[in-house]
């Protein structure tokens, strides 16, 4: 094996692996503090990848430049879906937030699907196709944005649930539900906020994607069972956990594509989906 | 027991196609008794035992793999085939379930993992050659009912109504059989469950093998009705989802319900089809229907009926 294609993979995995770290953090929150699988967090992604792009389209307005606003209205997406839908209809079961947000995934693709047709959609910006020489690998320099804004994410996020008071409202939720309402915190409140800055997360990961990437009303299954096994790898609610197993996840993917070839190489991600479910389900990091 | 409604069922089923005789008919009974069969076989793991499954594809794909395999590579009738396919469904269902509940996965976790385990069947078919790869595999056209490939429709019609009527069977046999009463009790509390002496591990392990053998059953017939399958549409996402969607939108852990959400989904496909070109609108409609169950009708359609019958019993 050449040194270089290796390198060059080495590389290319680790640049996947920061994609991968920007949708996964949002996940992680909202797996950590409110112990649920967001099984909508795909579709949600679609759905911000799109807004991205219809922002570019229809009103120029760079993706990099829409972070904000996507932030802000991914956001009040979160908060709206999960106050409105995901709290009021689950009765407090995990399985049926589980269930519930399987048939919000169902609907948001097939409403894209109705409104954006099947196709995928990529759009044009002036330095889309600029590449930047990193060692052996040329690459593309949204993809290096787009992994220096995975670190700069989670650093953000452990930040604000460290220092802020929100932040602590939403780890005394996690650690001990009863005893954060017995101190008056607003339980409920919490987690709409948690599920609606892990959704904020996405219209970030969208602006930064969609550069590079391509939009279409399936795209966030591609990242469903990888931001699954990234958050089970790194341990719920753990930020930086999420970006080691994100990377780890995103070298698996180009090695293993890279020695069993582009057909039998996904199957890596969802064998250590299942090793790491049977043998280590609270993740890598914990004792 | 009240024999009446299965005896009553049983002879609108079988009366069905003399009454309408259009292919449009019978494809569209065949299709409810279809989805009857598959979303049985999830209901009882995912209903009667509560263990949720997302992955159930896995099994479906098996069934249809091994029973197209057995006759296009060994010559197999697909009979025998059929058979065989229940086997291989049952075998996959006992391997996964021994493996993800010794290690104690439960709830979502084991949702996860099934989902996981469909994706690998689905990846390696995909990857593989003696699968046909991505392409899918192509079985060769033998009109005949000895070859499991009637030369009219109404033939497929009364085997699949043979395999419905034998996943209800089996419903309403597990509503009144110690087996059954140990399943309902994991589900409503397992702890309490293994405390009151009942092995779990051995109950779940022989449940998701039984399930299985039906959804195989059903991949099998998959197989033999449209005659061609690919990995993605017989281990994928989609064909989970359909089985989870009969089975909850029906009633979950009910005998009727997988039967009652199959006939409305069916309806809901064929209606949106009929009159609007738009892609998925059927799909918008199953999982704002999947909610909306799940908020304010969690025991599912069949729950409605129940209603009427009390309240007629009242009056």
């Amino acid at each position: 094996m050449d040194a270089t294609i290796l390198g060059a993979a080495v590389i290319n995995g680790l640049l996947l692996g920061g994609s991968y770290a920007l949708v996964a953090v949002g996940l992680t929150l909202i797996y950590g503090v409110l112990h649920i699988i967001n099984f909508a967090h795909g579709s949600l992604l679609m759905l911000a990848m799109y807004g991205a792009y219809y922002l570019l389209v229809k009103a120029h307005i760079d993706p990099y430049a829409a972070i904000p606003l996507m932030v802000v209205a991914m956001f009040a997406a979160g908060y709206v879906l999960y106050r409105g839908l995901i709290g009021r209809f689950s009765h407090g079961k995990d399985e049926n937030i589980l269930l519930i947000t399987l048939g919000l995934s169902i609907v948001l693709e097939n409403v894209a699907l109705f409104f954006f047709k099947g196709d995928s959609q990529t759009i044009t910006v002036s330095y889309s196709d600029r590449m930047v020489a990193l060692g052996p690998a040329l690459v593309p320099l949204p993809k290096l944005v787009s992994f220096a804004a995975s670190l700069v994410l989670c650093a953000a996020l452990a930040w604000f649930i460290a220092r802020t008071e929100t932040g602590r409202a939403i780890r005394a939720v996690a650690k001990e539900r009863q005893g954060a309402r017995l101190v008056g915190i607003d339980v409920e409140k919490i987690f709409a906020v948690s599920y609606g800055i892990g959704i904020a997360c996405l219209g970030a990961a969208a602006c930064l994607l969609i550069p590079s990437f391509y939009v279409s009303p399936s795209v966030g299954n591609l990242f469903v069972i990888v931001a699954f096994t990234i958050v089970v790898l790194g341990g719920m609610g753990s930020f930086a956990g999420a970006l080691v197993g994100a990377l780890i996840i995103g070298l698996t993917e180009s090695l293993s594509g890279l020695f069993l070839g582009e057909a039998l190489g996904q199957i890596g991600i969802s064998l250590i989906f299942i090793l790491i479910l049977l043998f280590r389900p609270t993740g890598i990091f914990n004792k | 027991m009240n024999w009446k409604i299965p005896a009553a069922l049983l002879a609108a089923a079988l009366a069905y196609p003399f009454i309408f005789r259009s292919n449009f008919a019978i494809n569209f009974g065949v299709l409810v008794l279809f989805y009857a069969l598959i979303g049985q076989a999830w209901n009882i793991a995912g209903g009667y035992a509560g263990q949720l499954s997302f992955g159930h594809a896995v099994f479906f794909g098996t069934g249809a793999y091994c029973s197209t395999i057995l006759q296009l590579k060994l010559g197999w009738n697909p009979w025998p085939g059929l058979a065989a396919a229940a086997g291989a469904g049952a075998l996959v269902g006992a391997l996964i379930a021994a493996l993800s509940f010794r290690f104690g996965l439960r709830g979502s976790y084991f949702a996860l993992i099934t989902l996981a385990f469909a994706e690998v069947f689905r990846i390696l078919t995909n990857a593989v050659e003696f699968t046909g790869g991505g392409l899918g595999l192509l079985i060769p056209l033998k009109r005949g009912a000895a070859n499991f490939q009637f030369a009219e429709r109404i033939g497929f019609y009364y085997a699949i109504l043979a395999l419905a009527a034998l996943s209800i069977g089996i419903a309403i046999w597990l509503k009144r059989s110690r087996f059954g009463a140990q399943l309902a009790a994991i589900r409503e509390n397992e702890d309490a469950a293994r405390a009151l002496g009942i092995d779990t591990y051995r109950e779940k392990v022989k449940v998701m093998a039984l399930s299985g053998a039906l959804c195989a059953l059903g991949g099998s017939f998959y197989a033999q009705y449209y005659l061609y399958i690919d990995p993605t549409v017989v281990f994928g996402l989609d064909k989970s989802a359909e089985m989870l969607l009969v089975a909850m939108i029906g009633g979950t852990g009910t005998v009727y319900g997988p039967l009652i959400g199959s006939l409305l989904l069916t309806l809901v496909g064929e209606v949106t089809r009929a009159n609007t070109e738009a892609q998925g609108l059927s799909l918008i409609i199953y999982g704002s229907l999947l909610i909306l169950i799940i908020g304010f009708l969690p025991n599912g359609l069949v729950e409605l009926f129940k209603l009427r019958w009390r309240r007629k019993a009242r009056a």
